[in-house]
């Protein structure tokens, strides 16, 4: 928060402690305490660790929980440092970003869990130390977040509007102002709706994170996750009741500490210069604006940010797009060499350790769980583009539903597996049709509330002429509906099958107790090989499920997207 | 005028700009002038107008002064030494404001003062003095959102003015705002320039509003287009306030609707003629929609003008702009329904029999007119007519246009050519499928 945005009116009002004062003072000081009790735990060494039991206890749950926020907070802090530097050199370098730019694009396709190996790398940085295996955890809830924020903001600054940055140049903004001032509120809006994608993302895979195993390293953390791998080990469902519930207060008090003031204050960001069609209200941001605590600690932050703009100085030449020939031959010419000198170790190091006919083999099961993904994203589509339309074309139910979508999007449904997993084995059904529609269970979400979207900003005048003209029943799906939301469904699809790939890898096996369930396919391939710690066999599983993903989000996807905007855009 | 500014020392020139051009790289690497060998002088306590239509690079011109881009020949000269970035001393009114909307009034006005380092105080007395003075008083604490757009652009003014620039630039200032607000904005600032209290050494204000350049100008130059030329200069020594109705101001308007309205002959003698040039199948074209070329051809066919008319006359009566009536007025010249010139409009024989017409033979003279005149429209009807399938993708014909011009005008030259083969039903087009085709669906 900055004090720009404060009314003048609070900066100069006596200091008058009010009840949000003391709602602020509870709530800082409860998280420096936390903070505090976790940075001790990370000194301790590991074998304390692996000594020290997870406890089923429902008591234990609110500091697990509460370890899992913080991990949670950690990754999202070190993805908007690597989303300003990284996206920042990407938009502002030419030739860094030949590199970065299609790099961020296969990052975004890697599956998460494909990660899971860097575990050892970061075991060995701190010997015998929590502090490394918390590293792991955190840098694979990282690698579910970072992308697509850096995305996002790396498109912001590609988009802001000449005059704008015109006017940022004329009246002589250095660097860091021009930061602080100009890129960082125009990204403000999309980014902190990738931060939203990013935290959902993020709670399904820090939950997979905390007990990791990686051939003979195994690593528990504690924190939800690991309570419920341990309550899935001893066939404890009501313990899994209990961890669901915990998840559902945690990610509760996110949206609403978090995630709803930044929606709200992102209202003031957006470039659009009407009024908002509604304005978001949040009963934190209320707080920070009124409470004088906050205030003062804003100020000082601001003040941080207001000494920057005296340092630096102020670029007083045009940056000349000189294009050095020579440098651009040699600098091209050393990428290609670089990938290709990589794709041929990559290659090879795959060829030593699997036989062309296990890559074939590979292909197949990716080709089998292509084939899940696109069954359960039609199923999705069937059940919630109908229901998402009738939502979205009223707005009061929209107003109550939309948030209610939102949250189930962000809620891990890992949690849930266990009391799928108990059922498939109780009644003795099928693994491989039966462990499929938990890889679409999280996922289902974005095209119903992207649906709901859609059918909302449908404009008054468009229902109305529909009524007038007496259209009704399938005619008015067919023409009226289906063409306005399809945009927004397209984006939701998009969104929910990458999503689904990454889900492949939980939700093709599975544990009750020592039940074992494995559906054929790319996920259990790619999980038994981590799981084994066979390292080519786990590459060569990432290597084929990006390829299939970069394939089909650049032949099916995105051509479909670009018809879909050009045809049924509304302007 | 400002009698009391004019001392020998500040007679020297505060900007100069010396045989500038500047050109953009099209897209297949052939370099597009838009600038060629303009030469300035501003001197401290005068306002300069750049008027010219779109196209004529006056704008670019302004961003070379501020130092947001380079040149590729000539250079500019501000206090006597070359300008290579954005220089301190000159500041901007942009056209669509360029406000920051995460930033109050006062937020706004105090950024181009936090740049400049000033102590925290001094910015804030400068700041409100600023915003005072324009009239925003009240205002400091409010978003530019929640602002009318005149007063979006006061704020544009203060911050612009709150540095103290020996030169002010305007980018079609008023030009966002509906006329009364832009009439207020205009009185306003003549009002405080003309009383000194602006802490402005000289103003560059480029437009395409004829009244409005005349109405504040001390010097007019008017620039040619594709590229931009500066191809006259006129002096205005009317005393201030000038009102809109007076003679001589409406005599000053007219003649600079005449030498707006003669065309340079192609080459760079500088010699000009008032005849249309010669239109290839590489000519751009600007999209005209077929209503408004229907409404002026009725427009003047009408009394009190019987076939031809003043043009500052008929862009009063039919509340356009000069900038709007051009492109209408050249259309028409193009398909000899009128011809240009003088300042004045002639509709020919073909647009005197269309404004008497009904709607089947105003499309079957219209086609007439367009396969004639037009040889993009010719051409694509023979390539439809000559293949058997009757189809053509928009592709072919937007590869050969960009040979001649850049992508954008290519676009832009096509969606004219494919509204008015349209209208006229000489070849239909889809636009999903992105082909033309002779016939229409069904």
């Amino acid at each position: 928060m900055s004090t720009e945005r404060l009314p003048i009116s609070v900066l100069r009002r006596r200091f008058v402690p009010g009840r949000w004062d003391v709602v602020a003072f509870v709530l800082v000081f409860a998280a420096l305490a936390l903070l505090a009790h976790s940075a001790y735990g990370l000194t301790r060494p590991l074998s304390h660790l692996q000594a020290e039991r997870i406890s089923l206890s429902p008591w234990a749950l609110p500091g697990y929980a509460a370890q899992t926020a913080l991990r949670m907070l950690v990754a999202m802090g070190a993805s908007l440092l690597f989303t300003f530097t990284y996206a920042t050199l990407a938009a502002k370098n030419r030739r860094a970003a030949a590199v970065l730019v299609p790099l961020l694009d296969i990052l975004q396709s890697v599956p998460i869990l494909g990660f899971s190996f860097t575990i050892v790398f970061f075991l060995s940085l701190t010997p015998g130390r929590v502090a490394g295996a918390e590293m792991a955890a955190v840098f694979l809830v990282f690698t579910s977040q970072a992308w697509n924020m850096a995305f996002s903001f790396y498109h912001s600054l590609r988009s802001i509007p000449s005059e704008l940055d015109e006017a940022a140049r004329a009246f002589h903004l250095g660097p860091w102002m021009r930061f602080w001032r100009l890129e960082l509120p125009f990204a403000m809006p999309a980014l902190i709706w990738n931060m939203m994608m990013s935290m959902s993302g993020g709670w399904f895979f820090v939950v997979a994170a905390e007990a990791i195993s990686v051939g003979h390293t195994t690593v528990t953390l504690p924190g939800i996750g690991s309570y419920i791998a341990r309550a899935i080990a001893e066939r404890n469902l009501g313990a899994i009741g209990w961890a669901i519930a915990a998840m559902t207060v945690v990610i509760l008090i996110y949206d609403q500490v978090i995630f709803r003031p930044l929606i709200a204050s992102a209202d003031w960001f957006r470039l659009e210069q009407e009024v908002g069609l509604t304005p978001n209200r949040s009963w934190a941001l209320t707080m920070m604006r009124r409470s004088r605590l906050l205030g003062l600690a804003a100020g000082a932050f601001s003040g941080v940010v207001r000494f920057g703009f005296n340092r630096g100085t102020a670029p007083n030449r045009v940056r000349t797009q000189r294009r050095s020939r020579l440098h651009d031959v040699l600098w091209y010419g050393a990428l290609i060499l670089a990938v290709a000198l990589l794709a041929w170790f990559t290659a090879r190091y795959i060829l030593a350790h699997a036989p062309p006919r296990t890559v074939l083999h590979v292909a197949g099961l990716g080709l089998l769980t292509l084939l899940r993904v696109v069954v359960l994203i039609a199923l999705a589509s069937v059940i919630w583009v109908p229901i998402g339309v009738y939502v979205g074309i009223r707005p009061r139910l929209a107003a109550a539903v939309q948030p209610v979508a939102q949250f189930l999007a962000a809620f891990p449904v890992n949690l849930l597996f266990p009391v799928a997993v108990s059922g498939i084995v109780y009644f003795r059904l099928d693994p491989n049709i039966w462990l499929s529609p938990l890889m679409i269970l999280g996922t289902q979400w974005y095209i119903l509330f992207n649906v709901i979207a859609g059918a909302s900003s449908l404009p008054n005048e468009l229902k109305q002429v529909g009524e007038n003209l007496r259209v009704g029943g399938w005619l008015w799906w067919r023409r009226i509906a289906l063409p306005a939301v399809f945009p927004f469904y397209i984006t939701g699809a998009i969104t929910a099958a990458g999503g689904s790939w990454n889900a492949s890898i939980v939700s093709e096996v599975a544990d009750w107790g020592n039940k074992h369930l494995a559906a054929e396919g790319l996920g259990a391939y790619i999980a038994n090989a981590t799981r084994a710690g066979d390292f080519a066999r786990t590459v060569l599983g990432i290597v084929v499920m990006s390829l299939f993903v970069v394939i089909i989000n650049r032949a099916f996807w995105r051509p479909l997207y670009a018809r879909a905007e050009r045809k049924f855009r509304m302007s | 005028m400002n009698d009391a500014a004019q001392t020998a020392d500040s007679l020297a020139p505060l900007l100069e700009v010396q045989s500038i051009g500047k050109s953009f790289l099209k897209p297949d690497g052939d370099a597009l002038l838009v600038l060629d060998g303009v030469n300035l002088k501003l001197k401290r306590g005068e306002i300069v107008g750049l008027l010219g239509r779109s196209g004529s690079g006056k704008s670019t011109l302004l961003r070379l002064i501020a130092g947001l881009d380079t040149p590729s020949h000539g250079a500019v000269r501000y206090l006597g030494a070359p300008v290579e970035g954005p220089a301190p001393g000159i500041s901007m009114v942009f056209q669509g404001f360029a406000l920051f909307p995460w930033l109050t009034v006062l937020g706004n006005v105090q950024l181009g003062l936090e740049a400049m380092r000033l102590a925290p105080a001094e910015i804030r007395k400068r700041s409100l003095q600023a915003i005072d003075l324009i009239g925003l008083d009240g205002y400091e604490s409010a978003y530019p959102r929640e602002l009318s757009g005149g007063m979006r652009q006061r704020v544009g003014f203060a911050r612009a003015l709150v540095v103290h620039p020996n030169i002010l630039l305007m980018d079609e200032p008023f030009s966002a705002l509906d006329v009364l607000t832009a009439e207020t904005l205009r009185n306003d600032f003549l009002d405080l320039w003309g009383r000194g209290e602006l802490p402005i050494g000289a103003v560059l204000l480029v437009t395409h509003n004829i009244e409005e350049a005349v109405q504040m100008c001390d010097r007019l130059l008017i620039f040619s287009t594709h590229p931009g030329r500066v191809v006259s200069e006129i002096p205005i020594d009317l005393p201030q306030p000038r009102e809109p109705l007076d003679p001589l101001v409406r005599a000053l308007v007219d003649r600079v609707y005449v030498e707006m309205t003669a065309r340079p002959r192609q080459g760079r003698d500088g010699a000009r003629a008032e005849r249309p040039t010669l239109v290839s199948i590489g000519t751009a074209l600007e999209h005209v929609s077929t209503n408004l070329l229907a409404g002026l051809i009725e427009a003047v066919s009408e009394p009190p003008y019987e076939g031809r008319a003043d043009l500052p006359a008929i862009a009063q009566a039919l509340h356009m702009e000069a900038d709007d009536l051009f492109p209408v007025a050249e259309t028409l010249q193009l398909l000899h329904f009128a011809e240009v010139g003088g300042g004045d409009i002639r509709l020919t024989e073909a647009g005197l029999t269309f404004a008497r017409s009904e709607t089947d033979e105003r499309k079957s003279l219209f086609a007439r007119q367009l396969l004639a005149y037009v040889p993009l429209a010719a051409h694509v009807r023979r390539v439809l007519d000559e293949r058997s399938s009757h189809r053509a993708p928009k592709s072919r014909f937007l590869d050969e246009l960009e040979d001649h011009m850049a992508e954008e005008a290519a676009e832009q030259t096509l969606r004219a050519v494919i509204s008015w083969g349209r209208y006229a039903e000489v070849f239909a087009y889809d636009d999903q499928r992105q082909v033309f085709t002779l016939e229409n669906p069904q």
